[in-house]
């Protein structure tokens, strides 16, 4: 099993690759793929199952992690259609990603246009949620920190933050995620 | 016993008997009771449409002056019950209509009503007073329009939450002229435009107005006129919140709006402008009821409001809240007794705000009177959970919405079970639990021991066996409806509990694993019972062992309905015959 922090000849290759999914899940059948389980480790593949039983039947492949749920959460129709929040007109410009950290309660969205480059964003990211991470280093990535910033690219696949140059990092970026450290190193679920 | 009271003394002591679950205990006395009780009673309530026929109700409550009816399983709110299952108003309207014409009030929710129900009320009950429609749908604005037009003595009118065919604002102008006992009306759920004379005239004419629910189409700079003609409001709910006004025109709204001296509750306040929030101020101090669960104001601006409100009971808000807002909740509304948190995304993971545990956690510390609390946050702890429980154990209505399926204590990585068993241990009065996160099978086995005296649970996405499901059936004494979608069991514990569920209005389970056999077996071994098969995309054959989509389990002396569609089955009781759908509409 390959380590998340290898040195960057290995970055690329299938077997090494990053990626998010709910546990039974397969993407288009592959094998050797490191699965990365969510912190929320005891997550079974129930909601991939009852979205079969819901969709007669038709099975899912490489689906987004959180994928809508019928009636989740549950909010009357009547309340969903009145609330027009204003979040969604100040995605007209720059490029808003959401950034999860795993242990903290609640999500954020940044603007990634608005940085040059990383460490301005790895400065805005410690303040943001309160942590410090170390030197990023191609060959080891973010050795010993205890917490590894990630990101899915625009393929589904989770890359660690400040292995592609800047450019194709912003226009690939789906979202980020504060992964623990113990957890990007290798799989790191229980139950 | 009963020759020493005649029938004039009995009634005359069952009239101070106001509950109707009073009155149903009193008519299981003896027959000279039952019989006396039903002569008596004037409001009606029958929880489940389908539980008792309508010719049946309408007999035996000769004196009946107000019906209440709930239709479609709770859960139809979250569209998990297909559109066409059922719960019309109609067969009930027509049974009344024929046989008590002196109904006065009907109040409806979650029920299919059709303009042609509303127009056969307005036409059959000369002294009709009160129509409260609650999540209903079927109906248009010219329905309305009868109402309004024929009911001379209407006193109440409330649209809540409905979908409604909205034809346009016309439906307001026929109020005759002469109608001027209006106390409530709630059209806050139409989408169009009422004609602004029409609207100041009916306000003119009605002295006894308490209760004045605006939609959203009514714009801001009109709110002062009708204002200023109906200052003995006891309910305020505005239109839209947001139009640009003139400094002249705010000074006269804010005038308006300070002379609204008898007013307690106050909602609507959509889009509401964080500059226009100074207006309210003259309204706070005297405000018990406040809903901003429309209003998209953000922080820091809520605070300021919420810190005039020292007199509020009930406070419906968005997640915009943020702790910050809830911990000058806790600080300044000692008064507060209910708590509604709900969430400004749309998607499941849209919160970017600053909403966590810690919210419910000031406010179970600062406000004593608390007891019920319906939360939607997207990750909780055990220990948020047990502080609650610690800091108020005199909940009674406990719904928390963790909104991550399956998220366990985002600090130890835990279930919930041991935060839930806190709630129920402590909180001895719970009689609406919902329950979110990851749950084991512990959890509700703390459920079934301790929820003693609760009545209705709701579950997502928990348990990991038969077990869960049979802790609740065999325990909770006084559940009365329990509702469950995405849990990984079925059978074995629904058929070993068979007996509890006709002690029970109604089971729902949804995307569970139900198999066909069972539902046969639980209707054939409960005769009492109606087992409703509903699959939107049935396998072509059932075997037994195959699943079913959901199942609507409930207790009738009805028998099985006559007007299912083709998408649900009432499985019958007698094992030959297997499943039937008896379409006789």
């Amino acid at each position: 099993m390959e380590n998340v922090g290898v040195c960057d000849e290995f970055v690329n290759l299938k077997a090494t690759e990053l990626r998010l999914g709910l546990p039974g899940t397969e993407d288009g059948g592959e094998e050797e793929r490191q699965k990365v389980s969510c912190c929320k480790s005891n997550k079974r593949a129930f909601p991939e199952t009852e979205k079969d039983i819901e969709s007669t039947g038709k099975t899912e492949t490489a689906s987004p992690p959180k994928a809508q749920i019928v009636g989740w959460p549950p909010v009357r129709s009547y309340r969903k259609n009145n609330i027009q929040t204003k979040k969604n007109e100040s995605e007209g410009q720059g490029m808003y990603v959401k950034v999860s950290m795993d242990g903290a309660p609640y999500l954020r969205k940044i603007d990634l246009t608005v940085y040059k480059q990383y460490p301005e964003l790895m400065k805005l990211l410690e303040n943001m949620f309160k942590f410090s991470v170390g030197k990023y280093c191609e060959r080891e990535g973010y050795k010993d920190s205890e917490f590894v910033p990630t990101y899915e690219d625009k393929d589904g696949d989770w890359m660690l933050v400040g292995d592609v140059p800047w450019e194709m990092f912003v226009s690939s970026c789906k979202r980020l995620r504060i992964m623990k450290g113990s957890e990007a190193k290798g799989l790191g679920c229980g139950v | 016993m009963d020759r020493r009271f005649p029938f004039k003394v009995l009634e005359h002591i069952f009239s101070f008997v106001d509950s109707n679950e009073d009155r149903n205990s009193v008519s299981l006395v003896c027959k000279s009771w039952f019989e006396t009780e039903r002569r008596t009673r004037k409001r009606v309530f029958v929880g489940n449409c389908y539980a008792v026929s309508p010719l049946k109700v309408a007999r035996r409550f000769p004196k009946m002056r107000s019906l209440t009816l709930k239709g479609k399983p709770h859960f139809a709110d979250y569209n998990l019950v297909p559109d066409g299952w059922g719960g019309y108003a109609w067969p009930w309207i027509e049974a009344m209509a024929a046989r008590r014409p002196f109904l006065e009030e009907i109040r409806l929710k979650r029920m299919v009503v059709t303009d042609e129900c509303l127009e056969k009320i307005a036409a059959s009950f000369r002294d009709f007073k009160t129509l409260v429609l609650t999540s209903c749908e079927g109906f248009s604005t010219d329905g309305i329009a009868a109402i309004a037009s024929t009911c001379r003595k209407l006193r109440d009118l409330e649209l809540r939450e409905c979908i409604v065919d909205d034809l346009g604002g016309d439906w307001l102008s026929y109020f005759p002229e002469t109608s001027t006992s209006l106390v409530s009306l709630d059209f806050s759920c139409l989408d169009s435009e009422v004609k602004l004379s029409d609207l100041e005239r009916l306000l003119s004419r009605s002295p006894n107005l308490k209760s004045l629910k605006l939609n959203r189409s009514v714009t801001l700079d009109v709110l002062e006129s009708l204002l200023r003609r109906a200052p003995q409001l006891v309910e305020l709910g505005t239109g839209s919140f947001s139009d640009e006004l003139d400094p002249e025109e705010i000074a006269k709204l804010t005038k308006a709006l300070s002379e609204l001296k008898q007013l307690k509750s106050l909602s609507g306040l959509w889009d509401l402008l964080p500059e226009y929030i100074p207006l309210l101020y003259s309204l706070c101090p005297r405000l018990t009821s406040l809903n901003l669960s429309y209003a998209t104001v953000q922080m820091p601006d809520l605070i300021d409001l919420l810190s005039r409100c020292s007199k509020l009971q009930k406070l419906w808000v968005m997640d915009l809240i943020e702790d910050k807002g809830l911990k000058t909740v806790a600080l300044c509304c000692k008064e507060l007794r209910e708590l509604r948190v709900f969430p400004s995304g749309a998607d499941l993971d849209e919160t970017d705000v600053t909403l966590t545990e810690q919210g419910l956690v000031s406010v179970s510390e600062g406000c004593p009177k608390l007891e019920s609390v319906l939360y939607f946050c997207v990750q909780f702890t055990n220990a948020a959970l047990v502080s609650i429980a610690k800091n108020r154990p005199n909940f009674r209505c406990f719904r928390l919405c963790v909104m991550e399926p399956f998220a366990p204590d985002y600090r130890t990585q835990q279930p919930l079970d041991e935060g839930f068993k806190a709630i129920v241990e402590r909180c001895k009065d719970l009689r609406r639990l919902s329950v979110s996160g990851l749950l084991t099978d512990k959890a509700f086995e703390y459920i079934g021991v301790h929820a003693k005296k609760l009545r209705m649970l709701s579950i997502a996405f928990a348990g990991d066996s038969d077990l869960m499901l049979h802790h609740l059936l065999s325990g909770c004494q006084s559940l009365k409806k329990l509702e469950i979608r995405d849990c990984p069991f079925g059978d074995t514990a629904l058929l070993e509990n068979a007996a509890k569920l006709e002690t029970m209005r109604s089971l729902w389970m949804s995307s569970c694993f139900v198999s066909f056999g069972a539902c046969k077996q639980l209707s054939q071994k409960m005769p009492r019972l109606n087992v409703e098969v509903i699959d939107e995309h049935p396998p072509k054959t059932r075997p037994d062992s195959s699943p079913v989509e959901r199942i609507y389990i409930y207790r009738t002396v009805a028998g099985p309905r006559l007007d299912t569609p083709e998408f649900v089955w009432t499985i019958h009781k007698s094992p030959e015959v297997g499943v039937s759908r008896l379409s006789i509409r």
